[in-house]
């Protein structure tokens, strides 16, 4: 117990001083490059996304094949921040609408939105909205005790209907461009390192506040009715438990995450566009949990790096193998590994689960 | 008797035949030196020509409006062939009053030409400047037009000219000849005719209504039949995953590659065939078992190999058939590369098939919901008479008694996931005609044939019939007023919120699947 917690502590650590090191002269030994520390904020971000599907499908038995449109709407909420802030700095120079709008005829801002020039109205939306939407659909879906695939296939077909919506132009979220061209956050200039690097830490305590958040809860009673739903939900419906409502109030509270990530990610990478909204998207996601190992938190952390570390490499050396390869891991993972990375770990180790 | 009767008319149709043609010919030949004399004689020369409407006098009269039409040495007249006249032949010249007799008689002839693109377009000249004086020419060509969208155009231009007329009466009949068609053309020129007429306003717009309902009627037939082919390519996409997924409880994610493979079977097939010309007209009809047997192959390989590990386990089974879509993806965009594929479609299934009533069908989507129609009743033969049906239906309801009485269940479950993927490869070769072949052509179908699946009722071949036709339908229903992207969405939400309703779908099944 102590050597994991010691490890975890290790590889926070050093997480944490990556910025540090950025911010060192470039001729330094220790100098760490602008790329990595972009790539690996953005990792921190499909991390929490990460612990979120594990919340939902690892604690709860709840496949979403939607959790990237949670994701993409968390970017679009504090996307539509970052272009009210650009202001009259953008190509067609117009004091209130961006550029897109311009270009599509618009005469005024259309009203929803409405409040996102501030950045406690844009980032509570971040978390709202995702969460509203799981609530409804969840609210749907669990009532009529819509399960396993059919619950999967549902929420892939509500992720595919909002990347259709959101490619359309006249929807006012600026069509297949999506937004760019951001300029500053909270009075920060976007571009530069200290930006950068205070987006990290907090993207980084984030990770850190879910994951002690996740982990809390999944020992709570609450976190083991949930459990004991993935595993016999009817059983737990005869003892009297509301199923309903539980699995319901974990599906908003893993949307609400997946949103809170996708807030992060977008000032880091620059842009959110409707190809974020893809079903590919949503199911890479289940594949970081699955190959880490799900129904461990530390797994979906796990999960989310390496594979998109993988990947990073892959796409870089051999972009062609990189589909091939991702999908090789789609097939050995439910074959060979079940239990994921993780289950892995503890066999050679021979610790108890 | 009858026979003696049938050669007595053909003899007299005969005689008919030969006692008109001289006459006419006689004419022809008579009135071409008229071509030579003075401008006065050639104009009237060149409008009577017009009037006979014989289909040989249209070289003649063009070469003499290009100034290449020659008097030869002997008084007989002919065009111009070759750069230079021939010896002692002398060029004949016209006026400016022979050119506009020769425009019109030019226009009114190429109404009788042999070319059926030069007749549909004399008779949009026509169309263009109505003038009763056209009447009894359009009247005259229409009585031996055989082709019917021609003939439309040409009643198109009679009803013009009748309205342009003076008289009452020819006014009447062209607002009944326009009426009785169904073209939005017809309707403007019966409303511009309504300004210039305050007397026929009643009969006038009594047409257009009679145009109005028309209209309606066709593109509610048109969007029935979009529906219909939309509903064709559903039901066969969803076909096969109804198999895998109701039959066997098996999430095919897969599915949509098993597809897009079937099309480029048809490339591959269509390419082999190209090298042996014999085979040439056959590509397509070999392209069938070929994609069936090629897809089955693959979804065989892929159950023995794969999900056989994984029964009882649906969501591993989702996964795990993602990682070999996304695979096989990948593997075909290396192989035949990332750009669109060209598939030529065989004669017989390219234009517009017209339907009475003017609605126009594209012949291949015509051919793809035959082609459905006759997978299902293929596949329903399959499961209901054969003895692999049997011992398909037998394991599907009770997995360990089938066993115990000798079907050996794996097997069985190997081929039933054979069949189903070899549908997808028919869906492929389907699809190949209508779409683009490239290596995404299955993503864009594969959401759409799960909606089918869960909407119709999982495992019921009967729920994904009207499970597909209904989605085809609503969808190109609601298009029109919503867009394409929208209309699905709406749809999309729409099928979420009738499960809600019934969460089985509308035909829910007993069986492995039910039980889930």
């Amino acid at each position: 117990m102590n050597t994991r917690r010691l490890i975890l502590l290790g590889f926070i650590a050093v997480l944490a001083a990556l910025p540090l090191l950025n911010l060192l002269p470039e001729e330094h030994p220790l100098h760490v490059s602008d790329f990595l520390v972009s790539i690996i904020g953005k990792w921190i971000c499909y991390a929490i996304l990460a612990l979120a599907l594990d919340l939902a499908w690892g604690y709860a038995g709840i496949l979403s094949l939607g959790h990237g449109a949670f994701f993409a709407l968390g970017g679009y909420a504090i996307g539509m921040h970052l272009m009210r802030l650009i202001g009259p700095r953008g190509v067609y120079g117009h004091p209130v609408l961006p550029d897109f709008m311009v270009f599509l005829g618009y005469t005024e801002l259309p009203w929803y939105w409405l409040g996102f020039d501030w950045f406690i109205f844009a980032f509570a939306m971040a978390l709202i909205v995702p969460g509203l939407l799981a609530g409804i659909v969840g609210y749907l879906a669990f009532r009529s005790r819509i399960t396993g695939v059919y619950l999967s296939i549902i929420t892939q077909a509500l992720t595919y209907a909002l990347m259709l919506a959101f490619f359309r132009n006249d929807m006012g979220f600026g069509g297949n461009n999506g937004f760019t061209d951001f300029k500053e956050l909270l009075g920060m200039p976007l571009n530069s390192g200290h930006t950068r690097a205070i987006l990290f830490y907090a993207s980084l305590v984030a990770l850190i506040l879910v994951f002690l958040m996740c982990g809390a809860l999944t020992r709570t009673k609450y976190g083991r009715v949930l459990t004991a739903i993935r595993d016999a939900e009817s059983r737990v419906r005869f003892l009297g438990y509301d199923t309903t409502r539980h699995k319901l109030f974990v599906f908003v509270l893993s949307a609400m995450i997946a949103g809170l990530a996708g807030a992060l990610y977008v000032p880091q990478v620059g842009i959110i566009n409707p190809s974020e909204f893809s079903p590919g998207n949503s199911i890479e996601a289940v594949v970081w949990v699955a190959f880490g190992g799900r129904g461990t938190l530390v797994g979906a952390v796990l999960g989310a790096f390496s594979v998109n570390a993988l990947k990073t490499w892959l796409t870089s050396v051999a972009p062609d193998l990189w589909l091939i390869v991702l999908g090789c891991l789609f097939i050995a993972v439910p074959l060979l590994l079940p239990k994921g990375l993780i289950g892995l770990i503890r066999r050679r180790g021979g610790a108890k689960p | 008797m009858l026979p003696s009767l049938l050669l007595r008319c053909l003899g007299l149709f005969f005689g008919l035949v030969l006692l008109l043609s001289p006459a006419r010919a006689q004419d022809f030949d008579a009135l071409l030196p008229g071509l030579a004399g003075g401008f006065a004689q050639q104009a009237e020369t060149v409008e009577r020509l017009g009037a006979l409407g014989d289909p040989r006098a249209i070289p003649l009269l063009q070469a003499l409006a290009d100034a290449r039409l020659l008097r030869m040495a002997d008084g007989r007249i002919v065009a111009q062939e070759g750069a230079a006249p021939p010896e002692g032949a002398s060029l004949i010249r016209i006026n400016n009053r022979v050119r506009v007799a020769l425009r019109g008689a030019l226009g009114r002839l190429q109404l009788v030409s042999p070319e059926p693109a030069e007749r549909l377009r004399a008779a949009d000249a026509i169309l263009r400047n109505r003038s009763a004086d056209d009447i009894p020419l359009l009247e005259a060509a229409l009585a031996r037009e055989p082709r019917a969208d021609i003939r439309a155009r040409m009643e198109l231009a009679l009803g013009g000219a009748r309205l342009a007329s003076a008289e009452q009466a020819a006014k009447r009949a062209g607002i009944a000849t326009l009426g009785a068609s169904s073209s939005p053309e017809a309707r403007n020129l019966l409303l511009a005719a309504r300004a210039a007429n305050p007397d026929l306003t009643a009969e006038i717009e009594t047409a257009v209504a009679a145009i109005d309902r028309r209209l309606q009627m066709r593109r509610a037939a048109e969007t029935f039949f979009q529906g219909l082919s939309l509903g064709s390519v559903l039901l066969l996409a969803a076909l096969g995953l109804a198999i895998t997924f109701g039959v066997m409880g098996v999430i095919n994610m897969a599915h949509g590659e098993f597809v897009m493979i079937g099309a480029y079977v048809t490339v591959v097939v269509q390419e082999i065939c190209r090298d042996i010309p014999a085979l040439q007209p056959y590509a397509l009809p070999l392209a069938i078992p070929a994609a069936f047997l090629v897809t089955a192959a693959i979804g065989a390989a892929m159950e023995r190999g794969l999900i056989r590990h994984l029964y009882g386990r649906p969501l591993e089974t989702l996964l795990l058939t993602f990682g070999v879509g996304m695979v096989l993806q990948q593997v075909v965009r290396l192989t035949f590369g990332a750009q669109n594929r060209e598939v030529i479609s065989p004669d017989w299934m390219m234009g517009t098939l017209i339907l009475p009533g003017g609605v126009a069908i594209t012949q291949n989507r015509a051919w793809i919901i035959l082609f459905s129609i006759a997978v299902l009743l293929a596949t329903l033969a399959a499961i209901r008479l054969t003895r692999f049906g049997l011992e398909m239906r037998a394991v599907v309801q009770n997995r360990r008694i089938a066993a115990t009485m000798g079907i050996r269940t794996g097997r069985v479950d190997a081929m039933t996931f054979a069949f189903g993927s070899g549908i997808a490869g028919l869906a492929g070769v389907a699809l190949s005609q209508i779409d683009n072949v490239s290596p995404n052509l299955g993503t864009g179908y594969i959401i759409d044939s799960f909606m089918v699946v869960v909407f119709g009722g999982v495992g019921s071949l009967m729920g994904t019939l009207i499970g597909a036709f209904t989605l085809g339908l609503v969808n190109k229903v609601l298009e029109p007023y919503a867009g394409v992207v929208l209309a699905k969405v709406l749809l999309l939400v729409g099928i979420m919120l009738f499960i809600q309703r019934r969460p089985k779908g509308l035909f829910a099944l007993k069986g492995r699947a039910a039980d889930q």
